[in-house]
């Protein structure tokens, strides 16, 4: 069990200057994400692209924007699980019980949401059959290579994932792989290499196929594709594995008994607190009258919210207001000279 | 101001002005059009606000760009009409545009 005075869930822009806030103010906190990396959807959907509305930056990357935060909290050491994602939030008595669905559990008087649109999630098949095979023979990410050999696996997408796998896999088994159209958008020299062992006969390619139907009893037995041109072919496979990138979905935050509408929560404008005291919504996740869905307004929320976990975290202490051009303690905590 | 029509997948038709210069996608959150998630906010990241265009239509609308192909690899149900609403942007000439929403954007 880790204890902490918070606990932030979502290392995008707003969770790592909450974490900084709450660092600065002295009180010590932990983040879960459930991407295996830090930045939110400023890493996984525009790391590239420009953003041109942050204060004081006339114009910086998503990418660029990640790593000047992790600076920022660098001299704080902030623990950060990433790859998990909270599936439970618990009251126990005066905090509040958190468990990953890794099983890491945590006890804290705050929970900050600062979940963006929610979780990334792999996007799945849209036949609705295909949830009885999930992770038995049908998967969205490979975990384990081996199980697959000697088999027959086909593979759906266009990207890098789809391709990449592709590649490996028919080193070791039979490999279908099927897209929408024509156009691969992974690495051309990843879509050389497909062609190329496709004309070899290693990798069976369907293009402008799309998935219609899965079955089989316990395991997948065949995959029904349907062509642009209504053409129907049934494969015999023993996988299905579907590369179509991710998507945000609330996830479990919609059973923590908060006020979502729209997928967001509600939360009040002083200490950015939902229906539930002790739980906290920063960022594009929370809403209020004039909510806008900017990140300078995530660091806003994130350090009023920051101030209200010093009240629970701290019952007996008077939260006091510093300046970091002068207070020593601050400078103290950042580990920089005093003058 | 040009006409917008969008046709929900539970069959009902939803008609709205929007402003030249938005995109469709832009007219559909501000009126509050179900079925247009736009999780990203038109950045052509997320595939959550995609339409499928009456086939009448195909044709008057600009090219699809490869960003959008690309990203329609990850829509939910994608067909050849299909596009992302969020590239789209609203004139004159597509006044009375009709897209149809799919089931579902994930």
């Amino acid at each position: 069990m880790n204890k902490t005075d918070a606990l932030i869930i979502g290392a995008g822009p707003t969770g790592l200057f909450t974490a900084h806030q709450l660092k600065l103010i002295g009180l010590d906190c932990e983040i879960v994400d459930n991407l295996d990396k830090i930045g939110g959807q400023c890493i996984e959907l525009y790391p590239d692209k420009p953003i041109y509305d942050i204060p004081a930056v006339p114009e910086c990357t998503g990418e660029e924007l990640t790593n000047n935060l992790i600076n920022q909290i660098k001299p704080f050491n902030i623990k950060t699980h990433l790859g998990e994602r909270v599936d439970e939030v618990k009251k126990d008595g005066d905090n509040w019980f958190v468990k990953t669905n890794l099983g890491k559990t945590f006890l804290t008087p705050n929970v900050i949401i600062a979940g963006g649109v929610g979780s990334f999630e792999p996007r799945k098949f849209s036949p609705k059959e295909c949830e009885k095979f999930e992770n038995k023979s049908i998967f969205y990410s490979v975990k384990d290579k081996t199980i697959f050999e000697g088999k027959t696996v086909s593979i759906f997408g266009g990207g890098d994932s789809a391709l990449d796998w592709a590649v490996e896999l028919s080193k070791s088994c039979k490999v279908n792989l099927i897209h929408r159209r024509d156009d691969f958008r992974g690495a051309q020299a990843t879509v050389d290499k497909v062609h190329e062992l496709a004309k070899s006969g290693k990798i069976n390619l369907f293009t402008k196929y799309q998935l219609t139907n899965v079955s089989g009893k316990d395991n997948l037995e065949s995959i029904e594709i349907k062509h642009d041109n209504k053409d129907i072919k049934t494969i015999k496979t023993d996988f299905a594995l579907g590369f179509f990138g991710l998507i945000m979905q609330l996830g479990p935050i919609a059973d923590w008994g908060l006020n979502i509408d729209k997928k967001t929560v509600a939360v009040d404008t002083e200490k950015f607190e939902t229906n539930q005291k002790g739980i906290y919504a920063v960022g594009d996740i929370c809403s209020y009258p004039g909510k806008l869905k900017l990140i300078l307004s995530g660091f806003h929320e994130g350090a009023l919210a920051a101030r209200a976990c010093f009240k629970l975290a701290r019952p007996n202490e008077k939260y006091r207001f510093e300046f970091t051009t002068s207070s020593k303690t601050i400078k103290d905590r950042l580990g920089v000279k005093s003058d | 101001m040009p006409k917008i029509i969008f046709n929900t997948h539970d069959n009902k038709t939803h008609t709205i002005d929007v402003q030249n210069g938005l995109t469709v996608m832009e007219g559909a959150v501000q009126n509050d059009i179900p079925g247009i998630d736009a999780d990203c906010g038109g950045g052509m990241a997320c595939a959550t606000c995609h339409v499928y265009v009456d086939e009448n239509w195909m044709q008057k609308l600009p090219q699809k760009d490869d960003g959008e192909e690309d990203m329609l690899d990850m829509a939910f149900e994608p067909k050849k009409n299909s596009r992302l609403s969020c590239q789209i942007i609203v004139s004159d000439e597509l006044d009375g545009l009709v897209v149809n929403i799919p089931s579902k954007q994930s």
